[in-house]
């Protein structure tokens, strides 16, 4: 018979409080950075010139096209090779970063590309300079039509972090593994750790497509 | 004068959308070889009345019956059987895109009537010729203009053998020039004693080949009779604020 | 020591990458069959039956897309353990990827069935198929149609998620990676090609897929 014991695992329930923090500061990072990199790579691809186009496209191609996993090893095992040595977390919020921004590229040019083309001519005819059309003009719209991708692929992220534990850094998974490592519920503590990933899934779905209209991009409707 | 056992029976039919009441009972009677045009306001239910004779939308109370026979939506068999009596024609054509002219005739005669292989063939070539498109057999849909499309559309439905043709709409979203074409099949259809039960906003139209035409407003029958005295003496004031603002 | 060339550590990384092809087809094919079998759940008549059928198929997605691959992997080892199985790597991620898979793979179809309009379902009614025949004879090779591209992207999603079972012990490119890496010391030469090689996979399959799509756009 299989006897599973949550107990043993929930008394730990500091250490996942702090893990569950912690992930939570890694996806706020790499979402505000990640969305920044992500609207500036769909520039490039759209508007840029055409070194910086063909530059983006190497970046989100070979970002799209290669394990997470992989990625946080070349930066957190390979940069020091490189001089460039980061702590497990730093290392993970900057593969989450480019990770999310390439991604994001993706999703913010298809926004960008459904922009009819007479909403930038009436900007450039008032006067702005083209930086300030694809900054006022171009990108909230862009943003508000794809949204929805945005926040699932925010997520995405924030679910793939759980490999960060891998390289120490201390988020939930980290600690799920650390304290199946004491009491030897294994079972037990990655399913607690899984529950909270899906509850953290849920909610942070739930207030992205809250705070998108309301906060990021409501405010080009009200004029 | 005896009335014929109605083709259609419809008593007390009801039908919501959540709280939104479409259909608040529906009393009709149609005679076999009855023309019915169907006319009112968009949202008077018109479009739901004929889904429920179809079957494919489930009333909440009141009776339907096809030639005697009660409707049983939850007995596949008997609807199989009911399909096969009451065929339907709709606004947007709804071909399937993925066959050309000729399967798109004979998959349902193919499947529910085991008609295959020639003799299949024959009867959709037959068909095609009678709405006018005999070379059309391996077109595919995308390939047709909109009159025609609708056209094919006939056939399909003809190609079950109905009794009653339920047509909703059917040139609505037809350019003008295409309607004539459409309606030119559909008279002959009438003139061949089919029994028709047509949502139109073609009032000429329905002037012309309608036995009877049928005012509906909020989701009941608000007035009906024959077409030369509906539009020349309409008795409420909805009806006639209702052909006013047609012309 | 033995000194490692590039061609050592790329020799035996593309080794390597053989199991990460394998599994990944695994998961592929084993998760589109039980996906197909979801999706069909879903379009069963809303009946009593139907509606509890189309609950626990999206759960099963909630749950599996909204959960870490990286956690699915180690709660199907160790459940696996637990029921007093003989644990090996390659059934927990074979197993792990399979249902993660069919959840996304379920969606995926399901999406590809509601953008056939709704007036198909309609037409094929009123011809008197039945529900099986109208979703086999009408609706499905539409949507079949429509469902290639984003499948076939899919399946780099697939190969991608093969990288996490190395964390399980499942010996494939990413594992080779870290053990080549200990015996090499090159850390950053190891995982650069490890990199490469991942992206050598997947870049045609993305490609193949997204020319399929512009295909299919430019037909409509
Ligand atoms: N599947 C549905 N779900 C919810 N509401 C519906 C549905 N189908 C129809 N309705 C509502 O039922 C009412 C009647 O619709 P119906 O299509 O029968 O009207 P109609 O008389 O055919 O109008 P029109 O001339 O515009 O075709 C409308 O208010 C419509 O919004
Ligand atoms: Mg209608």
């Amino acid at each position: 018979m299989v006897s599973l014991d949550f107990a043993a695992v929930l008394e730990q329930w500091p250490l996942l409080v702090q893990g569950i923090g912690a992930t939570i500061w890694l996806v706020a990072l790499a979402a505000t950075l990640g969305g920044f990199l992500g609207i500036a790579c769909a520039w490039a691809r759209t508007w840029g010139p055409k070194p910086l186009a063909w530059l983006a496209a190497g970046y989100v191609e070979s970002i799209r096209n290669t394990p997470f996993i992989v990625q946080l090893f070349v930066i957190f095992f390979g940069l020091p090779s490189a001089g460039v040595r980061l702590s497990p977390e730093w290392a993970s919020a900057l593969a989450m970063v480019i990770n999310l921004g390439a991604y994001a590229g993706e999703i913010v040019r298809a926004g960008v590309e459904a922009t009819p083309r007479g909403q930038v001519e009436a900007g450039l005819s008032l006067a702005l300079t083209p930086g300030q059309v694809f900054r006022r003009v171009v990108v909230p719209p862009a943003l508000a039509r794809v949204w929805p991708a945005m926040v699932s692929q925010i997520v995405i992220v924030m679910l793939g972090s759980a490999v960060c534990g891998q390289i120490s850094a201390r988020e939930l998974s980290y600690f799920a593994n650390l304290i199946q490592s004491r009491n030897f519920r294994a079972f037990e503590a990655y399913l607690v750790a899984t529950a909270g990933y899906l509850v953290l899934a849920i909610a942070l779905r739930r207030l992205l497509l809250w705070v998108g209209p309301r906060f990021l991009f409501g405010t080009v409707w009200r004029g | 004068m005896v009335p014929a056992e109605p083709i259609v029976d419809i008593r007390g039919l009801r039908k919501r959308f959540g709280s939104n009441e479409v259909l608040r009972g529906i009393d009709l009677a149609v005679a076999p070889g009855e023309v019915v045009a169907i006319i009112g306001r968009s949202g008077s239910g018109k479009s739901t009345l004929l889904r429920c004779i179809n079957g494919l939308e489930s009333p909440d109370a009141g009776t339907l019956a096809i030639e005697g026979r009660p409707m049983r939506l939850d007995d596949p068999r008997a609807m199989r059987d009911l399909r096969q009596r009451v065929g339907m024609i709709f606004q947007s054509f709804n071909l399937f895109p993925h066959l050309d002219v000729g399967h798109n005739i004979m998959l349902a005669p193919g499947l529910v009537k085991g008609r295959r292989g020639a003799q299949g063939e024959a009867r959709a070539r037959q068909l095609l010729a009678r709405v006018g498109l005999d070379d059309k057999f391996e077109a595919m849909p995308a390939q047709l203009s909109g009159g025609q499309q609708q056209r094919v559309a006939i056939a399909r439905a003809l190609a079950m053998e109905p009794q009653v043709l339920l047509c909703d709409e059917i040139t609505s979203a037809l350019d003008p020039e295409l309607v004539a074409e459409v309606l030119a099949v559909v008279e002959m259809l009438a003139s061949e004693g089919m029994t028709l039960l047509m949502v139109t906003h073609e009032m000429r139209f329905a002037r012309k080949v309608a036995d009877r035409v049928v005012f509906m407003h909020e989701g009941a029958i608000h007035e009906t009779g024959p077409a030369s005295e509906l539009f020349t003496r309409p008795q409420t004031t909805e009806l006639r604020q209702f052909l006013a603002a047609l012309d | 020591m033995v000194e490692f060339t590039l061609w050592d550590i790329l020799r035996n990384l593309l080794l390597a990458a053989r199991w990460t092809v394998a599994l990944s087809l695994i998961a592929f094919v084993a998760g589109g069959a039980l996906g197909l079998l979801l999706v069909l759940a879903r379009t069963l008549p809303a009946g009593a039956v139907g509606r509890w059928a189309g609950r626990c198929v999206a759960l099963h997605v909630e749950v599996f897309q909204g959960t870490p691959l990286l956690m699915q992997l180690f709660l199907a080892y160790f459940g696996l353990a637990l029921l007093g199985l003989e644990v090996s790597a390659w059934l927990a991620a074979a197993l792990a990827l399979t249902l993660h898979a069919s959840a996304f793979l379920a969606e995926i179809w399901r999406g590809c069935i509601e953008a056939v309009p709704r007036g198909q379902w309609d037409a094929a009614a009123s011809l008197a198929l039945t529900r099986s025949e109208q979703l086999r004879r009408v609706i499905a090779p539409q949507a079949l149609r429509i469902a290639i591209a984003p499948t076939v992207g899919f399946l780099v999603q697939v190969i991608k998620g093969t990288a996490l079972a190395s964390v399980i012990g499942f010996i494939e490119l990413a594992k080779a990676g870290t053990m080549i890496t200990n015996a090499t010391f090159r850390p950053f030469a190891v995982y650069a090609c490890v990199a490469a090689i991942y992206f050598a996979m997947c870049y045609p399959v993305s490609a193949f897929s997204r020319r399929l799509e512009r295909r299919l756009n430019g037909a409509r």
